[in-house]
Order: structure tokens, then sequence, then C-alpha cells
């Protein structure tokens, strides 16, 4: 269903359909590689060995036995790494910290979580370099541990690091914690904005960790060679960002670095980080031979970020009239074994939806022993959104408003405040409610045991660095490249863009992902950005190439560049007052090109801005077995403002996707620990994520509000769709059996004893 | 211990391999014949990403020693398209935009032929019990089984009576 | 969160590979020996002289897995997906008889099995994934000894028979006596379950299995009950199985919960009954997979439900 609120100035003839992407045959023929489907000659295999325990010190480690078995080429621990700087560097929201960042690779003074790597070996087969692991003698001094945030908030709670004073606080406290930062962002009077509400609701929630369950696990191979330049193939959301991130960790020049970008499995913000390169780049120029390592799903799951578990507290005002006139929030998030978690993006996505005059919103970074977080898909937002749009839903009940009247009524658009200071300056969240309200299903009947939830959700999508090139080749076809990694089909959309700007057909753009030394600076693909800052590049360098087609034509007419335009992928006069010249094609130029000036070339580089936030709206029902506390996904119906989309099936894919993430999250997905800090679930048969029977069809409804920054106004769609899932899960629960859940997952034991509790 | 040596069809095609007794049909084709189509996921059968079939019956190839490979047919996503024709399910699945990553991809297609092949008219819920073997991260399943119900309409009309 | 776990479940802290590890043995690596006999002898003889640990290859399903992990470290392995008394259904009289080795798959494909034994079926339907049913057989679920294996709370109810061959010779064995703990069996060394005999149908007879799992497939069982039931021509019934899964140490084999049925028409009264009597034999415990209280309640409204079945399949029979 395709929803348009305002007339587009030209037709398009590309944009907007469906056709096969580039990497298609590859991918169902089995022929596409991915970062564990490459091979050199003479190649290593890499085992990393992980702690038992969740929290200790190393003592000390004996190498020796493992060294000297046969077929072990190398070993390495924590010091064989350069020391890095402790400082927080790049913007706040994002920032990295690299004396975190090399121990998360591989522990030097203590282990912090149960997997946390500590020495890697390289052998001639993997077999080898496992029986290797085995004969590493590690003398741990074993800890307490922590795991729950509230647990590690306490004051006596077991420390991660001895000297954590918490930043954000003034003045800095003078005993160390497990708290890394504490955000604040204020507006407005929230005394007197509750004071003048006629219905005021407060609850608390509790979310556990979630894994973003990519199939593929993460794997690279590295070839270091003994003059100091490198390759690396490697599975990443960002093979710039891996190649920023390995030279440092490594103390090496950025260009001695060369990473390809392999195909990925699959990442959702947990491929935004490296693991396994900086590992496999540092053994391999130790041994001078070309080191492979694959993670094992355990490993995966061990030691790999999940995202966030929480601890909040929401408390809502609404006038009988469904106006809110006051919201406060406190997030407590895990940020497991070293700073940060995405709570900052949770305290200013959790109302960002609507327009409140008085706000507060303070979220708590805190340490505890589980594996470092990494980015999961509007990092942040889904965990917060899950508490206010809850508390939305009881309050609603309340004043007896329909759940999508009163966001309709509190939604922002262009003017709307923000907590954060700047105002709202995009419409389109009114439009998904609307999209809702209007759609059939929303007042269809409901049966026994059957309910009904509704939740909206809110990211920020992004913009940034990314470069495009554009040649025109000696035959007319259009060679495209940018350095953006490609996990939905984005190459599609980036030829799509490319197409619909040159004027010729999509065939005949041919589009790929070029390596770190063929392309300038691309930033990771994720924060929804790759359409919208990437496309931006793409028209940009369709656009120089148009004006050196301009110009050669004019060459070739001996007429001046002015006289000519560029129409539906032609050369041709202004007007015909110019004289008879038959329109030149992308191919006629060609021909001639070494006689107007060489190659038709171009790249484009910006830092793009003026991206568009997402909004999302959704309804769920589910029937609720109140025997066994099952939960059954009846109709799932998802409502979002993509802008413009460029290749709608895949947008409708990016909001299925997101949404079955969602209802996992919602429904099974939790880490489980053991008392002795030691993660139970490490496989997908125990962490439960959907399988196809498990649901209904995902009905996607796109919303298209163009963004006036973008050529086509495109906003970012990838990520927006996960964000209000469990709470329109939660909500519907509530509705078929009257039972409110605040604690994710709701599975069936918890739910069943919310139905037999009085 | 010498390896044991091992002679199968792939695909149709006669080959032979080397292997240990612990290492797995997988690894085997992937490590040893550099048959990299078929994906490794999980390792314990738990996510349908290495599914192959072994003398017509759909498995994970994890839960396969590659000696227990010795005098069977083995298929692969590698042997689905012939020549420059792709299999019916391989091109629904690209005009259905049934896969964004891709690496669950081979797994379904080899699984979703394999239903076929029984049953060429299922329903839909026939269709997402068979392929709850197969997970998918990207897609929440829709177009996957969206991709396989029109190939199966198209092989219906198609086959002859 | 905290929970604790059967040591069965967890699996040890090794670092699992893209293949099984070979063991060592003062710093070299020893392979494993396989070894694939034609008859069941053979592969008995295997098993007996042994001197390190020694499995049997069924499906693998379950061994790969426990091999992968370290969990089970084998020297030998003997493949009996060779041996024909293993690998073959026959029915005489009838009375079924299905090879330990027989794929789930192969066998749910068998309809004339199916139309007899529904329920037995119905368990063995969800065992894993099609892919996983492809390879794993009732022997392997059987001897693997989970405590929450699928296909045996259902063989129990039917009243299957283990055929058992070892260094004395055979013997026969009712299935509940086969577990004996969570990854235990009670088989000695160098015994073999070769094949199950399910004993012949009365008219007016019907089974079912039913599970409960978080999601609709791919799941450890976090209860499971089978019911066997026959009905007399007036409708009463004289003969009932149950059997709980998930819930013990073993699957149990619940003679009050049976006695609950027996003699009644399986009314609303008598499956209250059942319920309360399946509730009070579960003795199950905390695990990641589901809490005591959840599968004690979850026992009695899934013994319920199976006998529903059982009794709409044995009133369909004449």
């Amino acid at each position: 269903m395709l929803m348009k609120t305002k007339p587009t100035e030209r037709e398009l003839k590309v944009v907007g359909s469906s056709p096969v992407r580039p990497d298609g045959v590859p991918k169902v023929t089995g022929a596409a590689q991915y970062g564990a489907d490459y091979a050199l000659p003479g190649m290593l295999w890499a085992s990393i060995l992980r702690s038992p325990h969740a929290h200790a010190t190393i003592r000390s480690i004996d190498l020796s036995k493992a060294q000297a078995l046969p077929g072990v080429k190398c070993v390495i621990i924590g010091s064989d790494l350069p020391e890095q700087k402790f400082e927080y560097v790049g913007p706040e929201r994002v920032a990295v910290n690299y004396w975190h960042m090399t121990r998360n690779v591989l522990a030097r003074e203590k282990v912090l979580y149960e997997g946390h790597a500590l020495a890697a070996v390289a052998a001639t087969t993997q077999a080898i370099a496992e029986a290797a692991l085995r004969l590493i003698e590690v003398d741990y001094e074993v800890l307490p541990h922590v795991i729950d945030v509230d647990e590690a908030m306490k004051p006596d709670a077991p420390l991660l690091f001895s000297d954590m004073l918490t930043r954000g606080v003034e003045p800095a406290p003078s005993r160390p914690s497990n708290i890394s930062k504490r955000v604040e962002f204020k507006i407005g009077s929230l005394d007197s904005g509750f004071a003048s509400a006629d219905e005021v609701v407060e609850m608390s929630f509790k979310t556990a960790p979630v894994h973003q369950g990519y199939i593929e696990p993460h794997a690279c191979l590295a070839r270091f060679g003994a003059d100091g330049q490198a390759e690396l193939w490697s599975s990443s959301q960002g093979h710039f960002v891996v190649r920023a991130y390995t030279a440092k960790l490594l103390g090496m020049a950025i260009g001695d670095l060369l990473v390809h970008p392999a195909e990925i499995g699959g990442g959702f913000g947990g491929k935004t980080v490296v693991y396994v390169e900086p590992i496999a780049a540092l053994l391999s120029r130790k041994t001078g031979h070309p080191v492979k390592i694959m993670m094992s799903r355990e490993d995966v799951f061990r030691a790999t970020g999940p995202t966030s578990g929480s601890s909040m507290t929401v408390k809502l005002g609404v006038k009988k009239d469904g106006t809110i006139v006051a919201a406060d929030g406190l997030f407590k998030f895990q940020a497991g074994a070293f700073p940060s978690s995405p709570v900052m993006n949770a305290t200013l996505c959790a109302f960002a939806p609507y327009a409140i005059q008085n706000v507060r919103a303070v979220g708590f970074d805190v340490v505890s022993n589980r594996p470092k977080v990494a980015a999961y898909r509007a990092p942040g937002s889904p965990i917060s959104a899950f508490a206010v749009e809850s508390v939305l839903d009881v309050l609603a009940a309340k004043i007896g408003m329909d759940p999508l009247t009163l966001r309709l009524k509190n939604a922002v658009h262009t003017g709307s405040p923000t907590v954060q200071g700047a105002p709202h300056t995009h419409d389109g969240f009114a439009e998904t409610i609307q999209a809702l309200v209007d759609h059939p299903g929303y007042r269809a009947p409901l049966g026994k045991n059957q309910g009904r939830g509704v939740a909206s959700g809110f990211w920020f999508n992004g913009g940034g660095e990314s470069s495009a090139t554009v040649h025109i080749n000696e035959d007319g076809s259009v060679s495209l490249a940018t350095g953006s990694m490609d996990v939905g089909g984005s190459r599609a959309s980036m030829a799509l863009m490319a197409a619909e700007t040159l004027g010729v057909p999509y065939d005949k753009v041919r589009s790929i992902v070029a390596d770190t030394a063929s392309i300038g600076y691309n930033h990771v693909t994720g924060g929804s950005r790759v359409t919208f800052a990437t496309g931006i590049a793409v028209v940009d360098a369709c656009n120089k190439i148009i004006e050196s087609l301009r110009l050669r034509a004019a060459l070739m007419w001996k007429v001046d560049v002015d006289k000519v335009i560029w129409e539906y992928g032609y050369a041709r006069v202004r007007d015909s007052s110019i004289g008879d010249f038959e329109p030149l094609s992308l191919k006629a130029i060609a021909a001639q090109r070494a006689l107007t000036g060489g190659p038709i070339a171009t790249e484009a580089a910006v830092n793009a801005t003026g991206q568009a936030p997402g909004f999302s709206t959704q309804f769920c029902d589910v029937e609720v077995d109140p025997e066994t506390g099952a939960v059954k996904i009846l109709r799932y119906v998802a409502a979002q403002d993509v802008g413009r989309a460029i290749h709608r099936r895949y947008v409708e894919g990016q909001i299925h996707g997101g949404v079955v993430q969602g209802i996992g999250w919602a429904l099974n997905e939790e880490y489980i620990y053991n008392q002795q800090g030691r993660l139970a679930n490490a496989g997908f048969l125990d962490y439960r994520i959907p399988v196809a029977s498990d649901l209904p069809m995902i009905e996607a409804v796109i919303v298209e509000v163009p963004n006036p920054n973008h050529p086509f106004g495109v906003k970012g769609a990838g990520e927006v769709s996960i964000v209000p899932a469990m709470a329109a899960i939660a909500n519907a629960i509530a509705d078929a059996v009257g039972r409110r859940m605040t604690e994710l997952p709701m599975s069936p034991p918890k739910v069943l004893a919310a139905i037999d509790s009085p | 211990m010498p390896k044991h040596h091992v002679t199968t069809t792939i695909n149709g095609d006669a080959r032979e391999f080397l292997c240990d007794t612990q290492q797995t049909l997988l690894t085997v084709l992937r490590d040893e014949l550099g048959m990299t189509g078929t994906k490794e996921g999980c390792g314990t059968g738990d996510c349908g990403a290495c599914s192959v079939t072994l003398d017509g019956r759909l498995v994970c190839a994890c839960l396969v020693l590659g000696v227990e490979a010795q005098g069977k047919a083995i298929q692969t996503i590698e042997g689905m398209a012939q020549g420059e024709s792709l299999h019916v399910l391989q091109r629904k699945f690209l005009e259905h935009a049934a896969l964004q990553c891709g690496i669950c991809t081979p797994g379904f297609l080899i699984a979703a032929r394999s239903l076929l092949e029984r049953n060429p008219d299922p329903t839909e819920e026939e269709v997402r019990f068979w392929l709850a073997g197969n997970l998918c991260r990207c897609t929440g399943y829709n177009k996957i089984i969206e991709a396989v119900l029109d190939a199966a309409r198209e092989l219906r009309s198609t086959t002859p009576c | 969160m905290m929970q604790s776990c059967w040591i069965y479940f967890s699996k040890p802290l090794s670092y699992a590979s893209t293949q099984v590890p070979p063991h060592e043995k003062d710093g070299e690596m020893s392979e494993v020996r396989y070894e694939m006999p034609t008859t069941a002898e053979a592969a008995v003889a295997l098993l007996a002289v042994a001197t390190g640990p020694a499995k049997v290859l069924s499906g693998g399903t379950d061994l790969i897995i426990q091999m992968r992990s370290g969990q089970h470290t084998p020297s030998l392995l003997v493949d009996v997906k060779n041996i024909a008394e293993m690998t073959s259904i026959s029915a005489v009289n009838g009375c079924y008889l299905v090879g330990a080795a027989v794929a789930c798959m192969r066998l749910t494909e068998d309809a004339a099995f199916a139309k007899t034994w529904p329920g037995v079926v119905d368990a063995v339907n969800l065992v894993g994934s099609v892919q996983v049913r492809g390879r794993a057989t009732i022997g392997g679920n059987v001897c693997n000894a989970s405590p929450a294996a699928d296909s045996v709370p259902a063989m129990i109810a039917a009243g299957a028979i283990a055929n058992i061959l070892g260094p004395a010779g055979r013997r026969q064995v009712p299935v509940e006596l086969i577990a004996a703990g969570p990854g235990k069996t009670s088989l000695a060394k160098g015994e073999m379950v070769t094949s199950f005999t399910l004993p012949q149908r009365a008219p007016r007879s019907g089974d079912a299995y039913l599970r409960f799992t978080p999601r609709s497939e791919m799941d450890i069982a976090v209860v499971g009950v089978g019911i066997n039931l026959t009905l007399d021509d007036s409708g009463v019934c004289t003969h009932a199985r149950v059997s709980l899964g998930a819930v013990a140490a073993r699957a149990l084999l619940v003679p009050a919960a049976a006695a609950a049925l027996i003699g009644t028409r399986v009314d609303a009264a008598a499956l209250e009954r059942l319920a309360a009597a399946a509730s009070a034999a579960a003795q199950p415990i905390d695990d990641k997979r589901g809490t005591k209280e959840f599968r004690i309640k979850v026992s009695g409204v899934l013994a319920k439900r199976a006998a529903t079945i059982a009794l709409a399949r044995a009133m369909g029979n004449h």
C-alpha cells in the first residue's frame, strides 16, 4: 500500500520499482562470498581463548605448551597489541575509547565477562588451533561479578573498574562505581506540568539484553606483508571503520591497510565494530601467512555485543482532552563490560514523537559483567519506547480515548519542541497514525482472548560521510561504485537513483561496493543513512557526469555548452533554433571521449546533512492462551514514513524484518545467566528468534512524506520499524487478558503468572 | 590413523575427498572441496543455513559426518541452477526480494525445493512449518513465503499432466 | 537473571569449533575410529570390546553436537545405518516392528504406521526441524535419554518395548525403563537397542502427543504429554497409558493419571482428575526453558488436551 501526501514534481521512471538486485544471482546460487568464504594459499586458521569466568584478574598466562604444539605458528595475548590512550573521542552520542576497545578485543589486566577474549592461536589447521587453546594455562583470580543493571548500580556492587568516576555529574563523585555516565535533558517545568494533569501514571519496567541475531558469525581473512602493507576481507557494516579501528589497534597507518568488503550475512548494528579483525591482522603480521578466523555461534553469543538490558521508570501526565502535559523518564542501561550503552539515544528518543512542553529524561550508562553492548537497530529507542508507549496506553484507557487518537492529538510536526532544544524540522508522524486510522483492519472485530495493541516510535536516522564514483564505459554502460556495504539491497537503490538521474534504464547501470583503496571514505551502513547520504553522493556524482557529458556534446556539435541540455538519457540542443542535431546517447558520447577530454569519470564525496527522522506507528492483534500464557500473533500492520521508497520491495522488507525482530524481543528473546555469570543459552536452540511458523504475514504500509533535503525525498527506512513492536504487543496482551506486562520478554511463564495472579 | 577416502556424487558429478572421522559434511564441502555456497550459521542444526539433500533427503550438513556421505548423492545450492537457467525458486526469490543479506538463502532454496518435490501445492501454513528449520533474521519470512508459494504456482502451471 | 541448569543441558566450557575437535592424549591428537558393520551382532561385538569410549552412530543429530562441544569424546563410532534389522519397518499381525535407526521423516511418511499410531507420529514430527528429522532416529532419541525427548512419552504411552542386543544375547525392556537419568541409560556395556515393538492395536484405540514450547517449532519441549487409550463398545475407557516428558529426570509413566481415565467416558470431570494427577506426578526443576510452577500447571493443561485428541481418535476407530 502506497500513500502519497504530496504530488511528485516529476514523473519517476525507475525509482519506486522493484528490479532484481546486482548481487542477486550470486546470492541465490551460492557464489556470493561472505567473510568466511575466502581462502588464500598458505592460510593459517586462528582460534581465540575466552574467559570461563564472568569477572577475574589475570594473574599469569603460560603459553609455552601451546606454542610447542606441532602446527602452531603463533600465540598472542593482549599486551602484543600496542597500548592505547584512555580518552573518549568523537561526538558524544557515539564516542569511542580505544583504551576500552583494545581490551575488549584482547583482555589485559582483567577478564570482564564470560567469553572475554584473552589469547589467540594461529595454526595450520582449525583443529590444531583449538587443541592449542586447551594447552594455554591461565591463572585467574576469580572475582565477584554483577550483571543486572540495578544490582550493578548499588554502592556495594563489585566494581569492574576501580577508578570509574561517573561522568556527567557535578561535582564529580569521590567514590568509584559502575556508573560510567549520567545524561540529562530537560525542558519546561515538570512540577507545573504534572500539576496541570488530570491523570498521571508512573510505572517501572525491566528488559533483558537481546542479541542482533544475525545468522552469519563474524569472520575475516587477513594477509599482512613483510613490507607492512595488509589486506583484510571482512564481513562488516563498514569496511572503512574496520580499516580505521584495525589500523589504530595495530598502530599502523590507515593507508597501509586495504579492506575488501565481503558480503555480510546480517549486522543490524552488531557488525559496526571489530572483534576478530585486529587479531587476524596481528597473527598474520607475526606469522607472515594469511590468517582466517571464523567465530562459532556460541562465541557470537558469549562475546559479541548484544543490546542493553534495562531498568526504567516513566511518568506521564495527560489532560482529559488527551494533551500530554508532562513526561519524566529514568533510563538505566547496561553497557556491558565497557562503556557505552545507547542510553543517550534512549533519553532523546523516548518522548520525541510527542509535542510535550515539560520533559525530563535522565539516563545512566552502567557497566556490568557481560559482553560490551553493540548497536542494535535504532539502538536505545526500542527500549525506551517499550516503557513510554506502554504508559501511554494505560493513560489512553484511563481517559477513555482511542490510542491512535491520543497519539494524533500530540503528534509532533515541523516546529514542535524536542527535549534537546532544537525543534523538529520534518513532518510525517501524523501521517503514519492516520494510515492506521484509515486501515480497515484497525476496526476488525476480535474474539475471545484476543486483543489489539498500538504503539509508535521514533528514530533520528543519519547523514554523514559518503563517496560515490560514476564511470561511463566505452560502450556507454555505466559503472557506479560506492563505499557503503550492502546489507539489504542498497546496490540496487544506488543503481535506481543513478539510472533515474542519468535518464537511462536500470540495467545500464552496474553498481558495486568498492574497497577502501578504490573510493573515498564512507561511514558505516547503519543509522539508516545509506539511501539518504550515499544516495546524495551518487546523485551528486551523476550530476557532475551530466555536466561533463553536456560539455563533450557541445564540443562534438561545436556549440556553446549552455545550448546543450541532458534529458532522458540523451544530450539534446536546448531548442531547435540552434540547429538540427541528432540527440547523443551515452554510447555515442563515450565513443568520442578521447577527442573530447578522455575518460568520462567522476567522484563525489559528501558529508550529508538534512536527514529526516523515521516515524513508525503499528498495531498488532494477538491471541493469548489463558492456560499456558502462549501468545500468538494474529495480525501485524506497520505504517512507516520513508520519505520516498526507492526500491519498494526492499523498503517493505526492512519494515517486515524490524517488526519480526521486535516480536522476538517482545516474546522470547533474552540472555539467561547462571549463578556463575555464565550464559546458559548461547545458541539458536535456546536463544529463541522467531521461526517462520510463529508468524503471520506482516503488512507494511509505506507512507511517503518526502524529505526536501534529498534529491528523491528519501528518509532512512532501515531501523524505526523495530521501535514500537514490544509495546504494541504488550498493549495487545493487556487488551486480550487485562494484564499489563512490564518485563521483557513476555514469555509464557511470565504471562501465565500474570493471568493467574489476582 | 589415515583419513577416510570417501567417494560421493555431488550435484550429479562424481567427487571424492579425504576426511577425518570428526569432520562434518559441512566442513568437507566448504574447506576441502571449496564449495562455500552452503553456509555455517550455528554448527548445531538449529538454523538450517547448511541445508543440503542427501539421497534426496533434506538434512543439515553440520549434522552429517563426511564419512557418512560415502556412496551417497548430495545436492547443494551450487547445483540448483542449470547452466544459465535459474531454478524457478531462485528466480522467484529474486523477483519477490525474498533475500536481504542472503546468508540464509541457499538453505531456504534447498529446503523449499525439497518441499515442492514432495508437495507441489502446499498451503501457506505448510510452507511455514516445513521451513521452520531455516532461520532468517532479515526478512521476517514474508517475502520468502510469497516466493515459495509463487514458485509452486508456476511449477504447477507448467508441469505437464 | 540467574537460573540454574540441569547439568545435562549446559555445554561444557570448550570453544566449539566448526568441526568436532579431536581429543588429545599426552599432547598428541588421537583420531576417532569409524566402523560400519552390516549386522547387529557385529556392532555389539565392536562395542563390547572397545577399550576407549564407544558410541553408536544412528542419526547423529545429538551425538555430533555433543562431540563438537566435547561433552562426549568417543574413540570409536559404530555406524548402524547399514544394518537391516535396525533400518526396517514391518508389521506382523498388526504389531509394528520399527528399527531403532529408522529416520524420523521416514517413519512419519509410512502411511500405515501413521494411521495406526498417529500420536507417535505427532511426537516424532516434533523432533527438531525437517532437516533434523531427515537424520534423527527414535533409537537415538530414546537412548540419548534427554528428559525432554519428544518421541519418548508417546512411545511409553503406546506401550512400546525396546529390543536390546548385547554380549549376553537379546532381551526386551519397556521403553520407560531405558532412560536412567539425564543422558544415562540402563543399557550395559556393549548393549544396543536394535528395534522397538509396538503392540497390536485394539479397536477403538487412539493416541496423542502434545508438548509445550515457547515457539511453534524448533524448541525443546518444556512439557510433553503422551496419552494412549482404548474404549469399549459403549465408549467407556478400558485401558489407558499416560506419560509425561520434560518434568522429571526421565520421562514418567503415570499410572495414577491413567487411573483417572479408566472406567470413565473421558468426560470433563475425568479430565480434571487426569489434569490433577498429571500435575501431581510432575517433578520438574527450574531451568532456562521453564519454571517449576509453569511445568506443573501446564502438565495438567496438556494432559487434558491430549486426552481429548486421543478420545476423538479412539471414537473414530472402530
